[in-house]
């Protein structure tokens, strides 16, 4: 088992290459990083195509709709990226051998447990990023580098609301 | 030649999609070297026997944080032309508590669960499909929340800003503490190290 494990690039060394790329992001884009964005996207996409009368005026899906924002609301900076994330983990895990259907939890518990969490956590992560204006790469990440207030101060948060509840999700992970 | 590169012509904006790719490349290649491709990983941050994702997090915030201050000391980065996301202080709170809560109860953040889903993670690709479901949520209910997700505002505000403290200083401080972070992580992990779970075998 802790074959595996080992398998893992050092914490430092992996933050610090993960450091740099932000870093060339700001330089060459003069933005940072993100992922939620790009969920954002393609539901406001895929909304403006299955119910346009509906999301008229809505103040959130049209915003992603915007031409002003992208000629094509899929033709977004995020949605590449978060493209380039999919392939560079894949590039990545196919090199250490990490690729297969699986799903992680720990010893205890079920599967069919794990992935009704898991649909649940996606729900709130969404909801959370949403109303934060960005998520763990997007405002942690990126504004953390830029020492943006709103960012440290969600960052806080999200340890904060993670340790709070953590004991009480245990028998899925311990 | 200035900074951001591309905002200034120095590269072609016809290439911003194509960086676009190349810049997540790089940020899924390192998520998952890390090993932020598995929720177990993830989540030992709060079980405190792993606490990778406070060393990955810090060391890449501190890394790109003392770049951006020496080349915009040196006048190379135009920091005026970057994007700050403002500080909406209630919302950030919330929105940050209630992210934090999915995290530990789903696994992943968004970031990673895109990882997961590259590397085979059923359990990653539920996670997106939640967070598919809980965009299309939280734009059904935005027209009532919008007062809320736009209180508190403070403008874009940086810590220095705010409180008034000099840049450099700032970054002396954040750097100190992610130190003193990762020491104290480090016998974190110890004490807590017969938290770590059995490998399940492969099924």
């Amino acid at each position: 088992m802790t074959k595996e494990l080992k398998e893992y690039m050092n914490p430092y060394l992996a933050g610090f290459g993960l450091g740099l790329v932000l870093l060339s992001a700001y330089l060459l884009m003069g933005r940072g990083l993100g992922a939620s964005g790009a969920y954002a996207s393609l539901v406001s996409w895929a909304m403006g195509n299955i119910a346009p009368d509906h999301i008229a005026g809505n103040g959130f899906f049209d915003k992603y709709l915007d031409p002003g924002r992208a000629p094509h609301p899929l033709k977004d900076w995020l949605v590449f990226e978060v493209i380039g994330v999919m392939l560079g983990g894949l590039v990545s895990g196919l090199i250490a051998g990490r690729v297969r259907f699986s799903i992680d939890r720990g010893p205890q518990g079920t599967n069919a447990a794990r992935l009704a969490l898991a649909f649940t956590g996606g729900i709130l992560t969404a909801i959370g990023a949403q109303l934060a204006r960005g998520c763990t790469s997007g405002q942690a990440l990126s504004g953390g580098a830029l020492l943006n207030l709103g960012s440290w101060l969600f960052m806080m948060c999200v340890f904060g609301g993670a340790y709070l509840i953590a004991y009480f999700v245990r028998r899925q992970w311990l | 030649m200035t900074a951001p590169l591309v905002l200034n012509d120095v590269i072609s904006s016809d290439c911003r999609l194509w960086l676009a790719v190349l810049i997540g490349m790089g940020m899924g290649f390192f998520l998952e070297r890390a090993g932020f491709g598995s929720a177990r990983k993830l989540v030992a941050q709060f079980y405190l026997y792993d606490m990778s994702v406070l060393k990955v997090m810090g060391t890449a915030i501190v890394t790109a944080m003392v770049g951006i201050f020496l080349l915009s000391s040196t006048g190379f980065l135009d920091l005026g032309q970057v994007t700050m996301v403002g500080t909406f202080v209630w919302p950030q709170v919330i929105g940050g508590l209630i992210l934090g809560v999915g995290f530990v109860v789903g696994g992943y953040c968004p970031g990673t669960s895109v990882v997961a889903c590259a590397t085979g993670k059923l359990d990653g690709m539920v996670f997106a499909g939640g967070m598919i479901f809980g965009m299309f949520t939280y734009g059904e209910i935005f027209p009532y929340v919008q007062c809320f997700a736009d209180s508190s505002p403070l403008g874009k505000q940086t810590i220095y800003g705010y409180f008034n403290i000099p840049y450099g200083v700032v970054v002396l401080l954040v750097f100190a503490m992610a130190l003193g972070g990762f020491w104290g992580a480090t016998m974190l992990e110890k004490k807590f190290a017969h938290l770590k779970p059995q490998e399940r075998p492969p099924e």
